[in-house]
């Protein structure tokens, strides 16, 4: 079990953490037809826009109640009340979501309240799902705000019905399995719009119909359609979905920052479900696939078989390459556990793991330590252990660069990557991807191997400039090479040529 | 090249397998063949010499499926990883203009990156259509300033063992006495330490290996004249003739050349190999001996006594992962010995080795050194080396490259001891590097993942289930 280290000093220095709205308004640009319009200052809303245009590279709806210095003193009710309205008329969506901020709690905002007094006031509006979420900027970061949004949604979406008579455990009034294909998927933040994509071909591979919440693979995957324009999300989970998720087969919670989220589904429909922590590594995923087979009761298919074997294979070629690799991550707790556990599976140790925030799956994290904290504490704590290669996100970049080392982007922000967004982790597939990604990112940086040496009484003149050279020494050849008597050798290369 | 020349270079005085009935190497059985031409011998013998343009006289598919594919490392020009070759077309055979082409790629090659020579490759091609290079050298030499050297050594002549002879042979006839070497500078003089000047033979400094072992040479005041070939400079080469020893290093392929400095010049030689504390130290010894230096002596054994005491606490946690794991060594060749030395010191049990090239006196030395016991194989099929695995319940394969995947196919740890493998393990503190990779694929978690079946197999154990 993982020590954690908690946060000790004053200062943050380049900060891993995303806040919480910034989290939640993810999960709802995953909800088709839907905005998340942040309740806070504009600030809030452009920066956390900006943060998912460069990561996505793709226009995203977001709105903002537009807190000002009166309404902030006095009273924003009406800038959330108003807000509502204008992008109900405006924009005509079928949800959206509405995330406190860290002004708007410190305000001391009921957004439940506001939101029936919407409706009050606005009738007009009340097939629009609203749905309130409080996710204050300063707790948590943003896999515990994408995951309280999840929960939001499905308590705005299913408690309309009120739980089901009989309680928790019993099948009185139940509609369970009334959709015998359909299976329920929570998906967690760790994953991006490819792995949600594979998640339900796996799914779909087995006559299965996934119903996914959130489905940022259908809304975010990046791609062009007839609308040249729209103010809300192009694809995402249907909200009328989000209502049937009570009479699926099964629900596969993946993440475990969505067990809370989980409960709630499991106690409002009582569909059983299969939860899993991480989706990386041959376990994992064998874990996952299994769970299908149970699920369908239909063999796996041959076409997964394959898949599976093609990873076996890809192990045992990078086994050599991974083995007693030094790694360091720095990621939210879900994805950070998922990495600790696919590079540990391959034999490497990681040496260094940061997250921004507390998440109960951080003391499973397979590493002696996980310190809460940012980029700088991953940096000191690379260095001081000896990191060969760091997996974290794009602001990583000059942490790499300093330590020395080369990075492999995970996690937000991806926004100096092309694609970034849209590459497979997950399953057989995107495991593989990883282990020969992360194999010829430690051999291109080169294995430790003897540093050249120079005799003392080599008889070699500087031509090394004769020619192209691609890291020509500055003085002389082998002026970067060490010796064990560099006092003399300094003095060494003879002028003479023997030919 | 001529067929008495091809006999007289497979006929090798100096080497064990001579003494068999057969002479020389084993001629290729079509069809039932691995290995390279002499081409590749040739190339990969003088290839390191890294301030050499080295070109390839043939069609494209010499140069082309082998330029830069080696772990030998230079600490300091690079012109030898540049590939070189005259890329002959249909219309340079069939109108003869092969060696124009090839005078023109010489003068192309001194004039893009002043080499200190240039090496000319001969392949099929053009000894079938009977360019004549030996002339083309000569004449390119002439006209340029530089040296020229033509390495004869088409592919069909034979066997890669016999390429690297014509590699030897070459350096031997157009290179070695062509230069002095520069006396001893005063200021690298140390007191009651007199500088000997030594030769390594067939050492070739993949990924760096020798760098672990060199400055041990600097501090016992051992001058290497010339390492043929790696980290080598062709003025290094010329000088050999003036070398007090040569060692010929781990590999039987460069012989001729010691034996005719031995011979010619009356600098002697010995066989030794860096891989292993217990042969590092004798390679320093036999120096030490052949030198009959009384100082050099006393100073070589503190060295070792001091290096070993040292590399030994390092290797002691190794040890410990390591005891008792049972290993299958093959590499059909000569290089057994040093390897099976180094396994020994790290506490490892060799239960079977290749000897398909090995002598009679080869095999009573593995009876020697590993008891009555030990399994040698002489059928180096990947079915066979599998089922060797499988009887003798070894934890790993210790094979060259190509067997790699015989071995992972087979979800069996494996370790690559050939030339093209990626981490140096010559000298000291290369042991602890062999140890590293040893521990990293025998422990790796990978194994027991890939030999599971899937949770949902419900028989059908793939791979072969291995001793503890």
């Amino acid at each position: 079990m993982a020590e954690i280290l908690k946060r000790n000093k004053a200062l943050a220095v380049n900060p891993l953490k995303a806040s919480q709205p910034v989290g939640a308004s993810l999960a709802f640009l995953g909800i088709n037809k839907a905005i998340p319009m942040l309740h806070g200052s504009q600030g809030c809303t452009a920066f956390g826009k900006v943060y998912f245009v460069r990561h996505f590279r793709e226009p995203i709806p977001l709105q903002t109640t537009a807190m000002d210095q009166v309404s902030t003193v006095m009273n924003a009710d009406e800038n959330v009340i108003e807000g509502l309205r204008a992008v109900c008329e405006k924009s005509k969506p079928a949800m959206i979501g509405l995330p406190t901020t860290g002004l708007s709690e410190t305000q001391g905002t009921d957004i439940k309240r506001l939101v029936k007094d919407f409706y009050t006031k606005y009738p007009e509006y009340a097939h629009v799902a609203v749905v309130p979420v409080n996710t204050p900027d300063f707790t948590g970061c943003l896999e515990s705000g994408y995951a309280l949004a999840v929960k939001a949604t499905l308590e705005t979406v299913l408690a309309k019905n009120g739980p089901l008579p009989g309680g928790e455990g019993t099948n009185v009034g139940s509609n369970v399995g009334r959709r015998k294909k359909q299976v329920n998927v929570l998906a967690g933040s760790f994953l991006t719009p490819g792995d949600v994509e594979h998640i339900k071909e796996l799914i779909e591979a087995f006559g299965l119909r996934p119903l996914v919440l959130p489905d940022i693979g259908d809304s975010l995957d990046g791609h062009l359609t007839e609308m040249e324009s729209l103010p809300l999300t192009v694809g995402g989970t249907p909200v009328s979905d989000i209502a049937s998720m009570g009479e699926s087969i099964a629900t596969l919670v993946l993440g475990n920052s969505l067990f809370d989220a989980a409960d709630f589904l499991k106690a409002q429909t009582q569909v059983p479900d299969y939860r899993f922590d991480c989706l990386m590594g041959l376990e994992a995923v064998d874990s996952f696939v299994s769970a299908l087979a149970d699920i369908s009761g239909k063999p796996v298919p041959e076409k997964i078989e394959r898949q599976r074997a093609q990873l076996q294979d890809a192990m045992v070629d990078a086994h050599f390459m991974l083995g007693f690799a030094r790694v360091a991550v720095a990621a939210d707790a879900d994805l950070l556990y998922g990495m600790s556990r696919l590079v540990t599976e391959m034999g490497c140790e990681v040496v260094a793991a940061v997250a921004p925030a507390r998440a109960h799956i951080l003391e499973s994290v397979l590493a002696e330590q996980v310190g809460i904290g940012d980029l700088e504490d991953l940096e000191n704590s690379a260095r001081s252990r000896g990191a060969q290669l760091v997996i974290s996100n794009s602001h990583a970049v000059e942490t790499a660069r300093r330590l020395g080392v080369p990075l492999l982007r995970a996690g937000f922000p991806q926004y100096d990557l092309l694609g970034g967004y849209q590459r497979l982790w997950v399953g057989y597939r995107g495991t593989r991807q990883s282990l020969f990604d992360l194999a010829n990112l430690l051999v291109e940086h080169g294995y430790i191997e003897p540093e050249p040496y120079v005799s003392i009484y080599a008889q070699r003149t500087g031509n090394a400039e004769h020619f192209p050279h691609p890291d020509p020494p500055q003085e002389g050849e082998g002026a970067n090479a060490r010796s064990n008597f560099e006092r003399v050798s300094r003095a060494t290369p003879a002028s003479g040529q023997t030919h | 090249m001529q067929a008495k020349d091809i006999a007289e270079l497979l006929n090798e005085p100096a080497c064990a397998h001579n003494k068999k009935e057969k002479s020389g190497c084993a001629r290729p059985k079509p069809g039932a063949t691995a290995g390279g031409c002499s081409f590749d011998g040739a190339q990969i013998a003088l290839l390191p010499i890294a301030d050499v343009a080295h070109i390839v006289h043939g069609p494209i598919a010499c140069a082309g499926s082998s330029w830069d594919n080696r772990g030998t490392r230079s600490s300091g020009p690079t012109l030898y990883r540049i590939g070189m070759t005259t890329d002959l077309t249909e219309q340079d055979v069939i109108m003869g203009r092969g060696e124009k082409r090839l005078f023109h790629a010489i003068k192309q090659a001194v004039d893009s990156y002043s080499p200190k020579a240039v090496f000319v490759y001969n392949t099929c091609v053009p000894a079938l259509t009977g360019d004549d290079i030996g002339a083309v050298c000569k004449a390119a030499a002439e006209k340029t300033g530089v040296p020229v050297v033509p390495v004869d050594c088409a592919g069909f002549y034979g066997t890669k063992n016999l390429g690297n002879r014509i590699a030897g042979e070459a350096m031997f006839k157009y290179v070695v006495g062509t230069g002095e070497p520069l006396p001893v500078p005063d200021e690298l003089q140390r007191p009651g330490i007199t500088v000997h000047d030594v030769n390594l033979i067939g050492e070739y400094n993949i990924a760096g290996e020798f760098w672990n072992v060199a400055p041990l040479f600097d501090e016992l005041g051992l001058r290497i004249l010339c390492t043929l070939s790696g980290d080598a400079r062709f003025h290094e080469v010329q000088t050999m003739h003036r070398a007090e020893a040569s060692m010929v290093v781990c590999a039987k392929a460069l012989l001729n050349i010691a034996r005719k400095l031995q011979t010619d010049h009356k600098v002697p030689f010995f066989e030794g190999s860096f891989y292993g504390v217990t042969d590092t130290s004798n390679a320093f010894r036999d120096f030490a001996k052949l030198l009959n230096d009384p100082s050099l002596t006393e100073r070589t054994e503190a060295m070792i006594a001091r290096e070993e005491a040292k590399i030994n606490a390092e290797l002691e946690p190794w040890r410990e992962r390591l005891r008792g794991k049972r290993v299958l060594l093959y590499t059909g060749g000569v290089k057994s010995w040093s390897i099976v030395s180094a396994l020994q010191d790290l506490g490892m049990e060799v239960v079977a080795t290749g000897t398909s090239k090995s002598t009679e006196e080869d095999k009573a030395r593995i009876r020697e050194i590993m008891g009555e016991k030990t399994k040698m194989i002489t059928d180096g099929s990947p079915k066979a080396l599998l089922g060797v695995v499988k009887e003798y319940e070894a934890d790993i394969l210790i094979a060259g490259g190509r067997n790699m995947y015989t071995a992972l196919k087979a979800r069996i740890p494996f370790l690559d001891i050939n030339q093209e493998r990626e981490f140096g393990y010559e000298g000291y503190s290369g042991m602890v590097e062999l140890a590293r990779q040893l521990a990293l694929t025998i422990q790796s978690p990978v194994w027991p993942g890939v030999r599971k079946p899937a949770p949902w197999a419900k028989s059908s154990l793939p791979g072969i289930e291995l001793g503890a």
